[in-house]
């Protein structure tokens, strides 16, 4: 008896949410292995807080975390975790009906003051579907003592200010009324490694996020061509890809400095296929960086018909180079669809600062938009190809990058 | 790899008496100027000696001295001031197109408050346009602000002209350039400049420090409230270590001053004489009777964003425009008012020189940039 007493008061002390895991509880046979990678990725996030617990339990995770700790930053952070469909706030009590209509009574009491809501309704599941009273019965009878615990409050099935759900399971009730979306997605780490080509613009950071999201680790190189770019435009990408560790967890970044490549094009080759071919020989280097490196395939920003090098031509030129898989999950985007992402998830700002990166330092006056396979392969005959990407693969730095 | 620092007019490595002074002050007689106790005599004892350090540096009082946090808080509190308290008087306000952004960013806030503000051009040297001055200068103009010496070309503005003619509108001068190099005398040969700034970093002082020079007399509105510190004008405790090594870093730039300009002189003359006859198709934006320590050279067909770069691997450290201004990608406002165009200014680069500075250190830095022109014509950029 003293036990059960003690654990009530704990659970008093701590803030409780309750995270869903939307697709990751749909993976069938592979659902413990999503759930154990979610819970991991959040005690990770969570970490640098003091007096925080994750538990999972019947299809659900259950964060407690101490008062002292704000709510919203919580449930900022959880929010930040792919493979999070959404996340309650919920206050707890004995699963008896007569402590859940005291909680309800006192928890819309509670909201009545603080947004001064006028109408509710309740909806009621039983996870634990050995309790004695069915779920539409739950919600009839908390609603009926909350009408008459809450003067004020009228019963709105259609619209109404709040809807209280209550939860009954074998450990407790729960009773929330928001259910604040997360990213979604799937846990990092569940879906291989793949290697992001970063430049430091709006649209690389926000390829990244979307493959991690739905599981994939993340590695990157920028390409460089200093000192035809500066120092600060490598820090702006090392700030990015700081930003992309909050979601991504700590990663590795390889540089490399693009410019002897580069000047062997200027001085080789048409100054309007320098675009197409630079852009040939990063896709190469990457390619051998990710073997190098165990990344199953690269990742880019592109979208189609963004610049002269995403052209479909230039595409079917570009990727000619590569016999990994390319993810390009922009390749369909406006513009302004990846700039809200880049928003959403923080990284615009940064991208924006204009520092001259690789792509624009060698930038012709009228880039081939059309380029045609055959004739750049021509062109590049005159370099010897392989040579330039072992001694760039070779010049290769490794940064290590942690969340900021 | 030995550094080769060629950005004086960016910022100067503080005398090392300097950095000793302020550790002192700072370790050892941290007192609060206003504290009624020892402590606080002894801080206030500082700030008096600099006070009297930077008067005699400006040839002024050391009442008409004012301790700000550097150049761009004592222009904005002369602009300001200036422009408030003239503003019965008319609305019209003057001032060069080649100014500090402290400068320049004022006059726009003016202009959004109803004064009407008029940027001054200069000609293909970079001098204010005197006709131009004349034919704007009326009894509506309460102010003028004019820059003693251009921070990126070095040249030399007509401010004694200027102070001839200003009627009874109030000068401003920003001298954060000239202090240190050229003499400075307010009561005698600059005695029609009603206001002077100054900064502390450009003159191997310490960076947040600064002055502001205000006439006996003339009583303008405070930039700053609070506890009346600065005789009311600057409120705010007294920044103690940094106004000290402010007052010793005038005072000691200016021994055997004559004897340094010849040094810097001779330096920048040989870079300059260099460059015109080892590198071709340069445009001088520096003139050679402007201030000793800048030279201002556009390399044409170049981009000297990269150029810097470049040189910056040979431990050489050179600046494009300005330092204020070469975080944007904004070119030079001040080479592009003298009439240059935008190929042109692409490819400036500007060498500041302090006392330090030698022949060889200056030969080392017009070869490793003569490489790196040559190497940036040969590869190009398409632009």
């Amino acid at each position: 008896m003293t036990e059960v007493n003690n654990t009530a008061m704990q659970e008093e002390e701590r803030n409780v949410f309750i995270v869903r895991c939307g697709e990751a509880a749909l993976k069938g046979q592979n659902k413990p292995y999503f759930e154990k990678m979610l819970v991991e990725r959040i005690k990770r996030l969570l970490h640098k807080y003091e007096g925080v617990e994750v538990r999972r339990r019947e299809g659900l995770v259950f964060v407690y975390a101490d008062k002292k700790i704000a709510k919203d930053e919580i449930i900022h952070q959880i929010g930040k975790v792919f493979g999070v469909a959404s996340i309650s706030p919920a206050v707890t009590c004995e699963p008896t009906m007569e402590a859940v209509y005291a909680t309800a009574v006192d928890y819309m009491k509670q909201l009545i003051e603080e947004r001064g809501i006028k109408t509710f309704k309740v909806e009621a599941k039983r996870a634990d579907k050995s309790f004695p009273v069915t779920s539409p019965e739950i919600a009839r009878r908390v609603g009926a003592a909350v009408l008459k615990g809450c003067k004020v409050l009228k019963v709105d099935v259609h619209d109404p200010d709040v809807v209280l759900f209550v939860d009954m399971r074998s450990d407790k009730a729960y009773l929330y009324q928001q259910k604040i979306k997360g990213f979604g997605g799937l846990p990092l780490g569940t879906n291989g490694k793949g290697l992001v080509l970063l430049s430091g613009g709006i649209d690389s950071p926000v390829a990244a996020f979307m493959m991690a999201k739905r599981g994939m680790a993340i590695e990157a190189v920028h390409f460089h061509s200093y000192p035809y770019t500066s120092e600060r435009a490598q820090q702006k990408v090392e700030e990015l890809a700081s930003i992309l560790a909050i979601y991504c967890s700590r990663f590795k970044m390889h540089v490399i400095n693009l410019l002897p490549i580069q000047e062997q094009i200027v001085m080789h080759c048409r100054e309007e296929e320098t675009t197409i071919m630079v852009r040939r020989f990063m896709m190469r280097i990457a390619q051998a960086v990710a073997k190098e490196k165990g990344c199953d395939m690269l990742i880019t920003g592109e979208s189609l018909g963004q610049v002269a090098s995403q052209t479909s031509d230039a595409l079917v030129c570009t990727d000619a180079v590569c016999d990994i898989p390319v993810m390009r999950p922009l390749i369909a985007m406006d513009k302004v669809d990846i700039m809200d992402i880049a928003r959403d998830i923080d990284t615009y700002e940064t991208s924006i600062q204009p520092y001259e990166d690789c792509c624009t330092v060698f930038l012709p006056k009228h880039p081939l938009t059309r380029p045609k396979l055959k004739r750049i392969e021509e062109s590049e005959s005159k370099l010897d190809v392989d040579a330039l990407v072992k001694a760039a693969v070779e010049s290769l730095e490794t940064i290590e990058i942690f969340p900021r | 790899m030995a550094t080769y620092y060629f950005d004086n007019s960016a910022t100067t490595r503080p005398y090392d008496m300097v950095i000793d002074l302020m550790a002192h002050i700072m370790s050892e007689e941290y007192g609060n100027p206003s504290s009624l106790h020892r402590m606080g005599m002894e801080a206030e004892g500082y700030v008096r000696t600099a006070r009297e350090q930077v008067a005699k540096a400006m040839g002024a009082s050391p009442e008409e001295i004012y301790f700000t946090s550097g150049g761009s808080e004592s222009d904005n509190t002369a602009i300001f001031g200036g422009a408030y308290k003239g503003r019965r008087q008319g609305r019209k306000i003057l001032t060069s197109c080649i100014e500090h952004p402290a400068v320049l960013e004022s006059f726009a806030r003016l202009k959004e408050e109803g004064f009407e503000t008029v940027l001054l051009p200069v000609d293909k040297n970079g001098v204010l346009d005197m006709e131009a001055f004349d034919r704007e200068m009326d009894e509506d103009v309460i102010l003028i602000s004019l820059m003693h010496v251009n921070n990126e070309t070095g040249v030399i503005q007509p401010v004694e002209e200027v102070a001839k003619k200003k009627g009874h509108a109030l000068l401003h001068v920003d001298m954060v350039q000239s202090f240190g190099k050229l003499p400075i005398d307010l009561h005698g040969a600059l005695s029609g400049v009603d206001m002077a700034s100054i900064s502390g970093h450009k003159i191997h002082g310490p960076k947040g420090t600064g002055a502001l020079y205000i006439r006996r007399g003339l009583n303008i509105r405070p930039f700053l409230v609070g506890g009346g510190q600065e005789k009311g004008l600057r409120s705010g405790t007294e920044n103690v270590p940094a106004i000290a090594g402010l007052g010793l870093a005038a005072q000691t730039i200016y021994i055997n001053r004559e004897r340094k300009n010849e040094h810097l002189r001779e330096i920048r003359d040989y870079m300059r004489g260099w460059f015109e006859e080892n590198v071709d198709h340069i445009l001088l934006n520096s003139s050679e009777d402007g201030a000793p320590h800048i030279l201002s050279i556009s390399f044409e067909k170049t981009r000297g964003e990269v150029l810097l770069h470049t040189l910056e691997q040979s431990g050489i450290y050179v600046s494009t425009g300005s330092a204020c201004s070469s975080n944007k990608k904004g070119q030079s406002h001040v080479i592009k008012a003298m009439g240059r165009t935008d190929k042109q200014v692409e490819g400036t680069l500007r060498f500041s020189l302090c006392d330090s500075c030698t022949m060889d250190e200056a030969k080392f830095v017009c070869e490793k940039t003569k490489e790196a022109v040559e190497r940036f014509r040969r590869l190009g950029s398409f632009r």
